[in-house]
């Protein structure tokens, strides 16, 4: 497994329209995306974008359509040109890249995985999953064998001979993922990944990522405009609307913390006792005494420690560490709080 | 009154001397450069000899075993093939193998030249905007304008025989194969692409691997309008010299023999419907797996 790196997009800018250079500094210098519209005819897809993504991490990108989240992502491997700004990956600066450097960048590097599956319908699954090692020039041999190793691992195993057009969407969103994973690359990019298919579907497919995320550590960025498939899997969510990020963190800091109205209004309808954890609410030690039992681990959610206080009739729980410590307690009413989201945890 | 019942023309000594003039030019031209041009197109000729030689030479149960052979492959459907074996031989039974050979053979070279011109120029079409406005213009020019005209220089530059006639054939023929390579690879799903993009693939690859593959069915089609183009030549291009079904009809239409014009139009028309079903029963095929179903 190559070794994950991780990527740090600064100051990017992107503008569609016939002479998109020309207007950067306007819309740096604080021009509206409606005004940039109505009087030069470009339209902003991109504002000043920081994202800073750790090695090995999920991150989300999530915003509603037109918000620039699928642009954003094709800025990562270059599949649009940036109009400003840099993307740094391993130090070098994709966006500064020759044609033949970008193309061993995608080859080695990156692999994606698409909305609309993108797969060659000529092609069986093995020859689709083996698709980025034959651009690479592997011996035929050696591609199929990594290529059916992964189709198995993705579950199609018995499929490989099979066209796509045989295939439901969701297998044949497995084998763009087996596609993504036979390259080894330590990016895997995922543009509205699962957003084509049904909701059952959808999470059994975040299952299948999650698990595999934690054998092959890869940097993975992950677009969607589902709120709950943010929650459930990212690491890390930044939050996209008209273009510009309007808030980053984790799906704690998001829920409980929500930057705006936009935001908030967005995180309102979130089951919030199976997305927070116990160490975002939880308070300083009380130094009460509190029986053995009551002790709860800081992963858990808030909707399981509320369980165990009902079950149990206690008033609070002791937050405990896997190794022992207490980190803290969490009464009921700062859990009751967090559940319903009416006073907000502070 | 007279000027808005006769419409206004160049003064007629000055269109004398205008057509005059083209007229000496090209012939000077033809003069002093068409032994070069010939010498240009002979690899054509040779292209020609050779496959009419094939199929002449051949023994006939063998064309008629090959051609069951390609209609099966292409179609997997006995009707199609039992089809095909009977019109040829139909066409043997009433005297027109040779005839029908040689027009045959005619018409295989055409194709082929097409598809070696027209693919990569339909490859470039799509390629470029500004390629195909320049580009269609021209091809409009080719399918609409009469062939007897272009017949002119064609045949003043190279004289009667099988290569000017082929050059005839192809010009006629080649549009459809230019465009509906265009026109396929242009409809190319652009997620495929990005894909293909995404994936590190070179130009090249990109067009091998997913472009061509998938414009494929749309170029199968520009394949068989080109043959059914080039045998709609064939009576034409038999007016400069071109053996085959086409003269024996010249002949009908200059001495009024009604049978002789409708056994050899209707030897035409067989084979125009056999290479039909054969290429379309292929396309169809390829088709077979190239859209993707959303299940």
């Amino acid at each position: 497994m190559a070794d994950p790196i991780g990527i740090e997009i600064r100051n990017l800018y992107k503008i569609f329209g016939p002479n998109p250079a020309a207007h950067v500094e306007a819309v740096r210098a604080g021009m509206t995306k409606a005004e940039l519209q109505a009087r030069h005819g470009h339209v902003l897809g991109l504002r000043d974008i920081n994202i800073s993504i750790a090695p090995g991490s999920i991150q989300v990108i999530m915003g509603l359509s037109g918000s620039g989240k699928s642009t954003l992502i094709r800025h990562i491997n270059r599949l649009i040109e940036p109009t400003a700004g840099e993307i740094i990956i391993e130090g070098q600066n994709v966006v500064a890249m020759p044609p033949e450097a970008l193309r061993a960048f995608r080859r080695h590097k990156t692999a994606m995985v698409f909305q609309k599956f993108a797969l060659l319908p000529h092609r069986t699954v093995l020859d689709n999953a083996a698709y980025g090692l034959e651009v690479q020039g592997v011996p035929e041999a050696e591609r199929y064998r990594t290529a059916m190793r992964w189709i198995e691992r993705v579950g199609l195993k018995g499929f490989e001979k099979s066209y796509p057009s045989q295939l439901s969407g969701g297998m044949q969103q497995r084998v763009g993922l087996a596609r993504a994973l036979v390259n080894d690359a330590p990016i895997l990019l995922m543009d509205e990944a699962y957003s084509a298919l049904d909701p059952l579907i959808r999470y059994d497919m975040q299952t299948v990522l999650l698990d595999l995320q934690k054998e092959v550590r890869k940097t993975i960025v992950f677009i969607t405009h589902d709120l709950d498939e943010a929650l459930r899997i990212g690491d890390r969510i930044a939050l996209l609307r008209d273009g510009c990020v309007i808030q980053q963190g984790s799906a704690q800091d998001i829920v409980l913390r929500p930057a705006d109205d936009y935001v908030a209004n967005f995180v309102q309808h979130v089951d919030r006792g199976k997305v927070l954890k116990v160490a975002s609410i939880m308070v300083e030690p009380s130094g009460a005494e509190a029986p053995p039992e009551a002790a709860i681990d800081p992963e858990a959610r808030v909707a399981d420690a509320l369980q165990k206080m009902a079950v149990l009739r206690l008033q609070s729980l002791r937050v405990e560490a896997p190794d022992g410590r207490t980190l803290g307690h969490l009464p009921f009413q700062a859990a009751i709080d967090a559940y319903t989201g009416q006073q907000g945890a502070r | 009154m007279a000027w808005l019942t006769s419409f206004p023309q160049l003064d007629d000594g000055y269109l004398r001397d205008l057509k005059k003039v083209i007229d000496e030019g090209f012939r000077n031209f033809t003069r002093s450069y068409g032994d070069m041009i010939e010498g240009f197109f002979s690899p054509l000729q040779t292209l020609l000899i050779w496959s009419e030689r094939l199929l002449l030479n051949t023994p006939w149960p063998i064309i008629l075993l090959v051609v069951a052979g390609l209609a099966w492959g292409a179609s997997r459907n006995w009707r199609v093939v039992i089809g095909s074996v009977l019109t040829l031989v139909l066409i043997g039974l009433f005297g027109m193998w040779d005839d029908t050979m040689k027009t045959v053979s005619m018409i295989f070279a055409a194709t082929l030249l097409s598809i070696v011109i027209g693919l990569p120029l339909g490859i470039l079409m799509s390629r470029s905007d500004r390629f195909q406005a320049v580009l269609n213009p021209i091809l409009d020019v080719m399918q609409t304008m009469p062939s007897f005209v272009y017949l002119i220089p064609v045949v003043m530059l190279l004289g009667i025989g099988k290569v000017p006639g082929l050059i005839a054939v192809v010009i006629y023929a080649l549009p459809p194969m230019i465009r509906l390579t265009n026109l396929g690879i242009r409809q190319v799903d652009r997620e495929v692409l990005e894909a293909a993009d995404a994936f590190g693939s070179s130009a090249w690859q990109k067009l091998i691997k997913a472009e061509l593959p998938l414009a494929l069915p749309t170029i199968m089609a520009g394949i068989n309008q080109t043959i059914m183009m080039a045998l709609a030549m064939v009576v034409i291009a038999s007016m400069i010299g071109v053996q085959g079904l086409g003269q024996p009809v010249l002949r009908a239409i200059n001495n009024q023999y009604f049978t002789l014009g409708v056994f050899n139009g209707f030897a035409i028309v067989g084979i125009a419907i056999l290479f039909d079903r054969i290429s379309q029963a292929w396309g169809k095929r390829l088709q077979k797996h190239r859209e993707v179903g959303h299940g």
